[in-house]
């Protein structure tokens, strides 16, 4: 085990240097939910003003709504970095290093969750400068970061598993932009589900971008429903597990595929 | 343990759409010999090389590194073996000491150690002055030679070098090859390298394998290669490539020329054996023009791999390596 846990701090170092020495990257990557933020922020002020709506402030509503949009829109890139890797020999090398396999996998799961916590956490203090009020306090903040890093992980190990099998970016590129709207759009990211057709609402409680949302909503309230919370948080975990395993299984179908 | 350092039996590896890398490959590497494994693009080289590192699984066949079974006991094979890939695979985004640092982690190297060895590396691949620069700003032989140091972190005893100095200018490959030199001399090394290059093959090992659409056709020292080959080699260019008419009188006609044998036609080549080739030139001459055939040049040259390349393929190696239609041989003992 030590020595897994060895290989994988050697490998998450890695992909951490590359991380922290872009910090324009980092920047850029955040300006795109700054921009979600305030523009459906101001777009959609009034919506809650509609009956039964249920929230006064739009951007309380909005905050962890863009903290999972962006969990979602980061990690769903994950597998372009890994495709590059296979492709440049990179990861081949690796192979014939006495490396544990489960740390390079470790190692892509870790940095992940690592850069969410960090662009999480700045989304959240972008929100509370704009004007948002978070009642649920730090505990509720870190309950919203652990959705997105669960919600991160699925996508990025979906993402993984993509550019494992098809190593083709036009795929990653399409699969990317045909997921990320309906996603967004069939869950309360931005509209109460009390508003929302029936159709939209069945469609929302299977959608694991619906789950993260809720839960950081609910965890940033004055009232928790950890009831919610704990189920939603469930899924959103084994979830998380089921696609980590799917990538793994992925990345040993590549090894004997070489 | 054996006594070889790699030792391959009859591996046979098949890709999915039933293209055939290795159909019953066998090869025996001595502890500190330069091995060169010789052959076209798409002979199966770097197949046997990824099966040889543990990356690839063969189909069937055995093999050992270092008396490790490359099936049964991959990480031990990888704990002996430095692996220099055909591209350069170093990570762009790192510097060239970073790149080091992590290979030796890797190798579950002690920090201290580590450092020490990375210096030293760096300083004897000239790669000093760039240690802290990021990979993606070194010229492709400032890339090479890390890609090499890289293999070495670890002090290996088995070396893998795939192709290389493919890709590398003139001035880079002599340098390339210098250092190769240095290391099978200097470290008691074992050394597998792969090439397309004859010049390459004949220079660095001490002994080779010519591949040919995955098998070894003929292995030994490039000396005993060469001299079995006995005497010159006579080679002449004609015009045209001949009809094969043509190549029935040009047969006919060589017949009666006297001390010239081995007759091979490939393409508008005509290739001969002589044990005194200056002196069989002026009677193929004649014979060539009584067929009626023109020539362009003539050259008797001492045997040179690519005539063993010829002789045992079957084919030019110039033209095995683009996928051209095989030529045609004539006559002479195959």
């Amino acid at each position: 085990m030590s020595a897994v846990m060895a290989d994988t701090w050697w490998m998450t170092q890695r992909r951490l240097r590359a991380f922290v020495r872009q910090p324009a990257f980092l920047i850029i990557t955040l300006v795109q939910p700054a921009i979600w933020l305030f523009l459906f922020g101001s777009l959609f002020r009034r919506v809650v003003e509609l009956p039964g709506f249920g929230a006064t402030s739009y951007l309380d509503y909005l905050v962890p709504g863009v903290v999972v949009m962006n969990a979602v829109s980061s990690n769903m890139w994950a597998g372009m970095g890994t495709m590059e890797e296979i492709e440049r020999g990179t990861l081949n090398r690796f192979l014939t290093t006495p490396v544990r396999r489960g740390a390079i996998m470790n190692a892509n799961v870790a940095e992940q969750a690592l850069s969410t916590t960090i662009q999480s956490s700045i989304i959240v203090l972008l929100g509370w400068w704009g004007g948002a009020h978070y009642p649920g306090g730090l505990a509720g903040v870190a309950i919203l970061v652990v959705a997105s890093i669960l919600l991160g992980t699925v996508f990025g190990a979906f993402s993984n598993t993509i550019g494992m099998l098809v190593r083709q970016r036009e795929t990653i590129i399409g699969v990317n932009t045909f997921l990320l709207l309906p996603l967004t759009f069939l869950s309360t990211v931005f509209m109460a589900v009390e508003l929302m057709p029936g159709w939209i609402q069945a469609a929302a409680s299977v959608n694991p971008v619906d789950w993260a949302v809720r839960v950081g909503r609910t965890a940033l309230s004055a009232d928790p429903d950890w009831g919610l919370v704990a189920t939603r948080g469930g899924w959103l975990l084994a979830l998380a597990v089921a696609t980590v395993l799917l990538s793994t299984r992925t990345f040993r179908t590549y090894q004997k595929s070489v | 343990m054996t006594a070889y350092a790699v030792e391959a039996h009859d591996l046979v590896k098949t890709y999915p759409k039933g293209v055939r890398a290795l159909d019953g490959l066998s090869a025996t590497v001595a502890p500190g010999e330069v091995f060169g494994l010789l052959g076209p693009n798409g002979a199966g080289k770097t197949t046997a090389v990824k099966i040889l590192t543990t990356l690839a699984r063969p189909d069937a066949g055995t093999a050992t590194v270092a008396g490790h079974d490359v099936r049964r006991e991959p990480d031990r094979v990888r704990r002996v073996i430095g692996v220099v890939a055909q591209r350069t695979t170093a990570d762009p985004a790192a510097t060239g000491r970073e790149n080091l640092m992590l290979q030796g982690r890797l190798h579950g190297l002690p920090g201290g150690a580590l450092r020490t060895r990375v210096a030293e590396l760096l300083e004897r691949f000239g790669l000093a002055d760039v240690a802290g620069r990021a990979v993606r700003t070194y010229s492709g032989g400032l890339q090479r030679r890390l890609d090499v140091a890289l293999g070495l972190v670890h002090r290996p005893r088995v070396l893998f070098l795939d192709e290389p100095t493919t890709g590398l200018d003139p001035e880079a490959r002599a340098a390339m090859w210098q250092e190769i030199g240095a290391l099978a001399a200097g470290e008691g090394l074992t050394i597998l390298l792969t090439t397309h290059y004859l010049e390459e093959a004949d220079r660095l090992a001490d002994r080779l394998a010519i591949v040919d659409k995955g098998r070894i056709v003929v292995a030994g020292t490039p000396e005993e290669l060469k001299g079995e080959l006995r005497g010159d080699a006579v080679h002449i260019e004609l015009q045209a490539r001949p009809d094969e008419a043509a190549q029935r009188l040009i047969r006919a006609a060589f017949d009666r020329v006297p001390g010239a044998r081995d007759i091979q036609l490939d393409g508008p080549r005509l290739s001969a054996r002589a044990d005194d080739g200056p002196a069989v030139v002026p009677g193929a001459l004649a014979a060539l023009d009584q067929a009626g055939v023109a020539v362009q040049t003539v050259t008797v040259a001492r045997p040179s791999l690519d005539d063993v390349y010829l002789r045992y393929a079957g084919r030019r190696f110039a033209e095995a390596d683009t996928p051209e239609p095989v030529g045609a041989v004539v006559g002479g003992a195959r």
